[in-house]
């Protein structure tokens, strides 16, 4: 099938245009008109004057309007399931705080955010966790989204910026490798920028970004890395290397270089199924194309090894002279929609805003000054988010914790236990808009107002900080996080410092980040309304931001890149007779993150009602398994059923379950990555079986 | 201070070094190599000889490794023997180094043929011997090379590559033949003829004098003779210290010697019967007696390993796993051969599982038959999908608008069907721009504008002709 990527027909809305803001779901927050009509209802048309989506809006996008108005939106607080009112359930919360810390110290009540959070709600929740509650332990379902990208960028660079260039460059570029992503269906209006003839694709599946590309290389699940180093091997043995590049702007390539020369092609070929002369093409693309980008996805990334793996792929793109050279360059895909602000502010376990770290004492005095607090009574760094679930409840760990814009029943490892250890808090209160699987678990349930209802900025895949604008107002009775995180701290003594207005929080988060590697300092609300948004970092209040970093140098102490020599290793929980298959996990087109937004929404539950297992005919033959039937998965950590769509597109020794439903990260591997603490969400061991015939 | 003493400094050797590092950072590691060279990837050098790889690329470890990774190591220093009692090396030069645990990575050594004139061959084992049939290649008009296995394969490819006339000799009926069976060592041999390298086969070297290959049926004229007639495994060591030796050092399931306190990997070790001359297994044990040695899993043990071939010449692919001369009559073999267009493919399959195959030509399908055969995956009852890829279950190709059933998704990204664009175009969209005004078509990665196009033409060229 050819494919025509000019831009389609105009689709503008003939209502007139509403209040200009973006998309609440993926990292590429498209530009959309928020129209409200007559009926109090939400209109949405896309803008065309965003560069990352261009005028295109996915079927997410386009009914993200019926969420503001949905039945099953929350509109009074819960106490241990009964309405409550909100002086009642803040008044609540805040004494069984008091309580448990009295008790146990401050570490016993933990927080946990996300990477959906405003800007301004991440800094907010990351400042009450240290200054209200004085507890290390914080962290956000980012850590298992991007947190090992985010490692190797910044092992490497110096710096974490998702794309360090803007979007549009990926249309400049000649070749694309995508490691691990699935565009088509995660954000649809990516592939604008992607040119077909050019494109790579990494994945065990065929997806419908593989089914795009010119070259796809269907990889075992957990050999990425053996893959990259290969590719690596076969761009230096084939002569590849930007000599010039590599001796001006990095550091450490030789040992590299003998140490890819253990992985010729050959080799990898035997580890993960990819054919040497596919592994060939894919490197004369890239080293042939003049402008050439190497992309990471999850797909790559959440391994217990994702850290070394990107750092596989970033020396891959090194070697070839890419990152810090216009139109082309290495990035990873961002995938929660402040995925990229959501982990520089903050809420993550080893960070102050401004993409400091916690254990730096000039970054402690900083944000001390800014706080107004002494730098010594900042805590240090606490547990990472799959090691803070799995310690609730536990002597050791905390016995309450706020939750802000996440659902860890469906979305965190081993979730079946990890419901367990929620179950086991004396204290769990959830900030919702709906009563997400999480909050059916909360003592107490606080229901907030959502996207298109508040103001705020969200820094999108390309590290642009946008404007989020309040088009509609709320449903009575619903608060936002901010009102929240002020109500709350206002009832532990902490009143006063901690505002609810978003523009007084960014203005403080300015000052916070000022000096910081993601420097805020000198971006306004009006700044970015007049420039489209505003690429950090922005030091100066004249300053326009900076679209492309690392075109003079890397921000590591000598200016150089580093390359850092590493080894695949098999997957931590490989099949064997018991349990034989791998199982990957993955996203759908109609749903976003773990559903609690999108299967709440008629067209999106319609396009994709319920859970299947995806498995190769081959494999389904084998089994004696036919299209409808349900079938019973099963794990070293927990069960789940799924109805069985055969298709070819997928390896015969891998089956796939997409994430968006409760039960299929029962089975997922919690082995934690050494550096980045990702959890292995991306492969694991099942065995499958028949429970039921078709429908 | 005893610790643990390494003797070889090879493929094996050298992994098992890395190996124990990456568990252990503390232990004291001493290590020998008879080579002066830092060891590099032998597997690479056929890549060196063809000049497809440049040899400062294929070091497996650089100078400054071993200081960096608190190892001792001494280059071109040969060990002469083993103290058992004492439990030490010693080197020519009489130098003592005391042992907890010694590993023998003696590796193999080039077996020469037992012919007049024999010493007129360079071998093709080592970095050494790869520069000096260089060397010589540049002066060289014509060259030979001796033994049709894998390694002379390589050789021959190389040295025709580089524009030099090649004949390749080998004793047997056909070329690879520990490998191949005899149709796919045809077509190998019409490829390399192809490619400029002469074969015969089923001749018998007698002598070589200056300028000539005698053969039993008559001579070749050659000024570059190399000999590539397979390898024994370098055992005196082992043999001198007392230690159980037949055609390898014989090992255990821990790769342990009948000494526990000496381990042999690679080349020079003999497990369960076999002596292996591939990479990968002796990798494999190399991670089992790091993992023992280290304690970082007690419980390792080796249990054999599966072999697969896999050429490494250029515009020859070729590939061979397990039993591959098996027959109708023993197995299920699956085949299919186009000799003129250099292709031929041979599954062989017992009890529904891939026990051997070979791929000669194009082999789009080696990833997933190597992975099939390494795990005892199940099969496809349709077996040919497995030497044609994209044969069974292949995804249909873009159907046209008419042939396209009303249930077919055509936008994905706002899930709308063909049966939608039919029912607005029905209602009045009359072009691209208005079946997405109504249906959001075409909004969100615009790959399916032109299959909405055409759709609406059909729909009005229908109505045309109906009209």
């Amino acid at each position: 099938m050819s494919f025509s990527l000019s831009a389609p027909a105009s689709v503008m809305s003939p209502l007139p245009e509403g209040t200009a803001t973006h998309c609440p779901y993926c990292a590429l927050q498209c530009g959309m008109h928020v129209t409200q009509t007559d009926l109090n209802q939400a209109e949405i048309t896309p803008r065309d004057d965003v560069p990352a989506n261009q005028g295109g809006l996915c079927q997410k996008g386009w009914t993200a309007g019926a969420l503001l108005r949905s039945p099953h939106r929350l509109t009074t607080p819960l106490i241990h399931g009964k309405p409550a009112g909100w002086d009642e359930a803040l008044g609540y919360a805040a004494s069984r705080i008091a309580r448990i810390q009295d008790a146990h110290g401050p570490d016993a009540v933990a927080v946990f955010g996300g990477g959906g959070l405003t800007n301004e709600k991440a800094y907010q929740l990351g400042k009450f966790a240290r200054v209200a509650l004085r507890t290390s332990q914080i962290d956000y379902n980012g850590r298992f989204c991007m947190s090992s990208a985010a490692a190797a960028t910044n092992r490497a660079f110096g710096l974490d910026r998702g794309l360090p260039f803007p979007i549009t460059d990926l249309g400049d570029a000649g070749a694309v490798l995508l490691a691990g992503g699935n565009v088509a269906e995660t954000m649809p209006p990516f592939v604008r920028h992607l040119n077909p003839a050019g494109l790579i694709v990494v994945d065990p599946r065929e997806t419908p970004t593989a089914r795009l590309a010119a070259l796809h290389l269907q990889n075992a699940p957990g050999t990425d890395l053996a893959l990259a180093l290969a590719l690596l091997h076969i761009a230096i043995a084939d002569g590849h290397v930007a000599e010039e590049y590599v001796a001006a702007r990095t550091t450490g390539f030789d040992a590299v270089r003998d140490s890819v020369s253990a992985w010729w092609p050959e080799r990898a070929e035997r580890v993960t199924g990819v054919p040497v002369a596919a592994m060939r093409q894919a490197v004369a693309m890239l080293a042939e194309a003049g402008n050439a980008v190497v992309l990471t996805g999850r797909g790559a990334e959440q391994h217990a090894k994702g850290t070394d793996t990107v750092t596989a792929y970033i020396n891959l793109a090194l070697t070839l002279g890419l990152p810090g050279r216009p139109g082309s360059g290495y990035g990873c895909v961002t995938g929660q929609g402040n995925g990229q602000g959501g982990r520089e502010h903050g809420q993550k376990a080893d960070q102050l805003p401004g993409y400091r770290k916690i254990d730096d004492p000039a970054a402690r005095a900083h944000v001390a000054a800014v706080w107004g607090v002494d730098p010594a009574d900042l805590p240090g760094p606490g547990r990472s988010a799959y090691e803070l679930l799995d310690a609730l409840g536990t002597p050791e760990g905390p016995k309450g914790l706020l939750l802000f814009g996440s659902n860890p029943v469906v979305s965190s490892p081993r979730s079946g236990h990890i419901a367990g250890r929620l179950a086991a808090l004396d204290l769990l209160v959830v900030a919702d808009l709906v009563l997400s699987d999480t909050a059916e678990l909360a003592t107490v349930v606080l229901p907030t107002a959502q996207w298109a209802e508040e103001a705020g900025t969200m820094t999108n895949l390309e590290g642009r900080v946008l404007l989020r604008r309040r088009a509609v107002a709320p449903p009575s009775g619903v608060r936002s996080d901010l009102e929240i995180l002020s109500g709350l701290a206002e009832r532990l003594g902490r009143g006063g410092s901690f505002p609810a207005d978003p523009r007084t929080v960014f203005d403080e988060l300015r000052r916070a980040s000022a000096g910081g590697p993601a420097d805020y300092s000198g971006i306004t609300y009006e700044k970015i309304a007049d420039q489209g948004g505003v690429f950090w970092p922005c030091p100066a209040d004249d300053h326009p931001g900076t679209p492309r970093i690392f075109l003079d140098r890397f921000p590591t102490p000598d200016g150089r890149a580093r390359m850092v020599v590493v080894d695949h290793r098999p997957p931590v929980e490989d099949v064997d007779a018991d349990y034989p298959y791998y199982l990957t996990t993955g996203r759908l087109l109609a749903h976003y993150q773990s559903g609690a937004q999108t299967r709440r929404v008629a067209d999106l539950t319609e396009a994709a009602p319920e859970p299947f297992l995806e498995l190769h005919p081959d494999l389904a033959d084998h089994l004696g398994i036919r299209p409808g039937d349900m079938v019973r998965v099963t794990g070293r950590r927990g069960v789940t059923e799924a109805t069985a769509r055969i298709s070819a597109a997928i390896r015969a020794d891998t089956v796939f379950l997409p994430f968006h439903w409760e039960g299929p990260n029962r089975l997922t591997n919690p082995a934690l990555d050494p550096v980045s603490r990702m959890p292995e969400f991306k492969v694991c061991a099942v065995n499958l079986a028949v429970v039921g015939g078709g429908r | 201070m005893r610790g643990i003493v390494v003797v070889g400094n090879g493929m094996a050797g050298s992994r098992l070094v890395s190996e124990v590092r990456a568990r252990d950072k503390k232990a004291r590691v001493t290590v020998f190599g008879a080579e002066e060279r830092a060891p590099y990837n032998r597997v690479l050098l056929s890549n060196v000889l063809a000049g497809t790889t440049r040899a400062d690329q294929v070091r497996l470890h650089g100078p400054s490794w071993y200081d960096d990774h608190n190892v001792t190591v001494h280059l071109g220093t040969e060990v002469v023997a083993i103290d058992r009692e004492t439990r030490c090396v010693i080197t020519a030069d009489g130098g003592r180094t005391p042992f907890s645990v010694l590993v023998l990575a003696t590796g193999s050594e080039p077996i020469v043929p037992a012919v007049p004139g024999a010493e007129r061959a360079i071998a093709f084992r080592t970095m050494d011997d790869c520069e000096r049939i260089l060397a010589a290649a540049n002066a060289a008009r014509r060259a030979v090379v001796i033994g049709g296995g894998l390694l002379g394969v390589e050789a021959a490819r190389g040295l025709a590559g580089r524009g030099l006339p090649v004949t390749l000799l080998h004793l047997k009926g056909h070329l690879m033949d520990r490998q191949l069976d005899h149709e796919a060592g045809q077509v190998l041999g019409d490829t390399l003829e192809g490619l400029g390298v002469e074969i015969m086969t089923g001749v018998t070297v007698t002598g070589i004098t200056d300028g000539k290959v005698e053969l039993t049926t008559g001579h070749v004229e050659a000024d570059l003779v190399v000999a590539a007639c397979g390898v024994r495994p370098v055992t005196a060591l082992a043999l001198d210290a007392g230690l159980h030796v037949e055609r390898g050092i014989v090992v255990d399931d821990e790769m342990r010697t009948d000494d526990p306190a000496i381990f042999a990997i690679g080349e020079c070790a003999q497990h369960d019967g076999q002596v292996y001359g591939l990479v990968a297994p002796c990798w494999e044990q190399a991670a089992i007696v790091a993992d023992l040695i280290t304690g970082a899993d007690a419980r390792a043990r080796y249990r054999g390993s599966r072999l697969v071939t896999r050429l490494k010449a250029k515009s020859v692919e070729l590939a061979a796993m397990g039993e591959t001369h098996l027959t109708d009559a023993d197995a299920e073999i699956v085949r299919f051969t186009h000799r003129r267009g250099g292709t031929y493919r041979k599954l062989v399959i017992r009890d529904g599982r891939l026990v051997g195959a070979i791929l000669v030509g194009d082999p789009a399908t080696v990833g997933t038959l190597t992975q099939l055969y390494d795990r005892g995956g199940p099969l496809p009852a349709d077996r040919s999908g497995l030497l044609f890829p994209g044969l069974a279950g292949a995804a249909p190709v873009s159907p046209s608008p008419v042939r396209m059933p009303d249930a077919a998704q055509v936008c994905r990204c706002n899930n709308v069907t063909k049966g939608q664009i039919r029912a607005c175009w029905e209602a009045g969209a009359r072009d691209v721009a208005a079946v997405a005004a109504a249906t959001r078509a075409t909004t969100g990665c615009g790959s399916c504008a032109e299959t909405v196009g055409g759709i609406v033409e059909w729909l009005c060229e229908q109505e045309g002709a109906s009209a």
